[in-house]
């Protein structure tokens, strides 16, 4: 399908397929192996102008938005679902920046972050605190000029690898939500360090890790907005990362689809190929539907959000679900379809599989993501009853 | 000091088809690329001006129009500026036409240091290009660089492949190196960079331009004559003798001074 993208965007997503093909696609086992992070492939992004597609200009990025952060997110993923998380994991460590930051704050992270010369990752997560972002144990404690941090975050996807932490903490345990802040805190802040490293299910050329925080200095220069701000800084992060989530989920799915069309094309039994029975087909056919129904999905959905509109909480949620669980069900299949050679690990489609499900899960479980669309639901529907 | 790299546009040879009629290539719809070993060669001139203050980096193409291509795919890549050489009167030039014809346009781009090209092409296979060059040109080549180890203005010290290992050679600046692809990893394109190549104005400059003689150009200039160009017949297929060793060797030894003495 034509989606009449730009003469830059096209250039964007063929730019990243061919950095997906020629330089992801060949090593991607590998890092799922060994579970190390990709830096070589970090200064590909970097050296190739990837890391600021969604930064403006003004502070050294390319000037796009989500959509340009969903397409690249898309085509990096179908190289590796994990190794693309450096660049997309990152767009969630920074959205908080461009959505809040001031223009002094923004001028100090956002130029470092466009050139690839440092990653960024958002904490939020605690091990009492997933879904339920209230559950928030992380204290920052006013003292003259400075915040204190004292906490441990659970899970930060570039933890230890990136440079630039957005974190929210509890200025006001006894506001509850109204009593959260977010943060930037550089890697290198005394008191900051990283506990064990997560040996996880899939995207494991990623890195998953606790941030803790002990008696963490942070000048007040930091804090992100206004005090009690945190909740909806990550609420509207994530409305703004959330098609990137979905974007990392289409990348899967098409490389899914890609590589059970091609093997279905060259596996014989009974004297044909099994692209020729169809029980094949049809699923194939119907991988199809869903991956290109939830590049529609995600592609309108990070259009609507660059164009300013209000109360995306949505489409956001809608584009995430909907991409993710395609993904999850089309990686499945693939591995049907590639029968016994499937479950192995010599052939990609085990590891699509294992790549696929963590886009249920983060950025809010899909549960959760229905939460959001419902509430929305409803509360549109309560303002069409007063009109 | 300007840095220059000779490149040229071929057919993408894993996209190659023969036409079984014609036993000739299928040239429509095959994409043209870079000759891969030219890759080498502008990731080498790139990586040296990135390192040389003051330096920068200019591509050189000799083809038809649709050559600035490759011209601006080597500014993506980071190459500063691209000249296309184009005539119709440079049809049908051989090696030594090609290498006078490129020669001209370094002179005429002046102020060069180091001359990169790949070791050869991989559609002719010469590599008679590169070192014709520096022959037009009377400065030194080195062939098959596998490593440069220092470079500046007046010289450079380089490590050339040889079958055995490796030599290492000093030689002055200006010079035409060659080189292998065991010398780097080329770079993928960046975004800036394939918007800039974008808007890169790819002068063209003709035999006129260049102040070629008209003897040494095209078809005309060209001392090479190709009379006929064949597919070699396919080997045929040997022949295993088998039975006890000693019987075997005695039937071998036969075998061979038949052939040999007749």
């Amino acid at each position: 399908m034509d989606y009449l993208l730009t003469e830059e965007q096209q250039m964007i997503k063929d730019l990243c397929h061919q950095i997906a093909e020629e330089k992801i696609k060949p090593v991607a086992a590998e890092y799922d192996e060994k579970n190390e992070f990709p830096w070589p492939l970090v200064k590909v992004f970097a050296e190739s102008d990837i890391c600021g597609v969604y930064i403006p200009e003004e502070y050294g990025g390319l000037g796009g938005g989500v959509f340009e952060m969903a397409i690249a997110a898309e085509e990096l993923s179908w190289g590796c679902g994990g190794i693309a998380l450096a660049f997309a994991a990152t767009g969630l460590g920074t959205y908080p920046i461009l959505l809040f930051g001031n223009d002094d704050q923004k001028k100090r992270y956002l130029p470092d972050i466009a050139s690839g010369k440092k990653l960024a990752a958002f904490c939020i997560t605690e091990a009492e605190a997933g879904s339920d972002a209230g559950g928030i144990k992380t204290t920052a404690t006013k003292d003259g000029d400075h915040y204190i941090l004292n906490g441990i975050k659970q899970w930060i996807t570039n933890g230890g690898e990136a440079e630039v932490y957005t974190v929210v903490a509890m200025t006001n345990k006894a506001k509850g939500a109204r009593g959260a802040s977010a943060f930037i805190v550089d890697k290198d802040t005394p008191g900051v360090s990283f506990g064990k490293k997560e040996d996880k299910l899939g995207i494991r050329g990623s890195a998953t890790r606790e941030v803790i925080f002990t008696d963490v200095r942070v000048p007040k220069e930091n804090l992100l907005g206004k005090e009690g701000l945190g909740f909806i800084v990550a609420m509207k992060t994530f409305d703004h990362s959330r098609p990137g989530v979905a974007a990392q989920a289409l990348g899967i799915a098409q490389r899914a689809l890609d590589e059970s069309v091609q093997y279905a094309h060259e596996r014989r039994q009974f004297n044909r190929t099994i692209s020729s029975f169809q029980g094949i087909q049809f699923m194939l056919a119907d991988m199809a539907i869903q991956i290109e129904a939830s590049r529609a999905l995600i592609y309108s959905a990070a259009r609507m959000i660059d164009s300013g509109a209000k109360n995306v909480a949505k489409v956001s949620a809608i584009s995430k679900t909907f991409a993710s669980d395609t993904a999850m069900k089309v990686t499945i299949d693939a591995v049907q379809i590639f029968g016994g050679y499937g479950y192995m690990k010599e052939y990609p489609v085990e590891k699509l599989m294992r790549d696929a499900k963590i886009t249920q899960i983060y950025e809010g479980t899909n549960q959760v993501q229905r939460g959001v669309i419902a509430s929305a639901l409803i509360k549109e529907g309560l303002a069409k009853k007063r009109v | 000091m300007k840095i220059i790299v000779l490149i040229k546009q071929v057919p993408d040879t894993t996209d190659v088809r023969i036409d079984p009629a014609t036993n000739t290539l299928q040239r429509e719809g095959v994409k043209s690329i870079i000759n891969p070993f030219d890759m080498y060669a502008i990731e080498e001139a790139i990586r040296i001006k990135e390192r040389l203050e003051g330096s920068e980096v200019v591509v050189v193409s000799m083809g038809p129009p649709q050559a600035a291509e490759a011209l601006r795919e080597a500014i993506s890549m980071g190459c500063d500026q691209g000249i296309l050489v184009s005539d119709r009167k440079f049809a049908g030039s051989d090696t030594w036409a090609t290498s006078y014809t490129l020669s001209q346009a370094i002179r005429k781009i002046g102020d060069y240091g180091i001359i990169f090209c790949g070791k050869q092409a991989s559609d002719g296979d010469t590599a008679q290009v590169g070192p014709g060059v520096s022959m037009h040109l009377g400065i030194p080549q080195v062939t098959y660089v596998k490593k440069i180890e220092k470079v500046d203005s007046g010289s450079a010290t380089v490590e050339r492949m040889t079958e055995e290992g490796y030599d290492i050679i000093e030689t002055p600046v200006p010079v035409v190196i060659t080189v292998v692809k065991e010398i780097n990893e080329p770079r993928l394109p960046s975004l800036k960079g394939k918007m800039r190549s974008k808007k890169a104005e790819i002068p063209v400059w003709t035999a006129e331009d260049l102040k070629c003689e008209d003897e040494k150009i095209g078809l005309d200039g060209s001392p090479t004559r190709v009379l006929k160009v064949f597919t070699p017949a396919p080997r045929e297929g040997g022949r295993i003798l088998e039975g006890e060793p000693e019987e075997a060797a005695k039937e071998l030894a036969g075998l061979i001074k038949e052939v040999v003495v007749g």
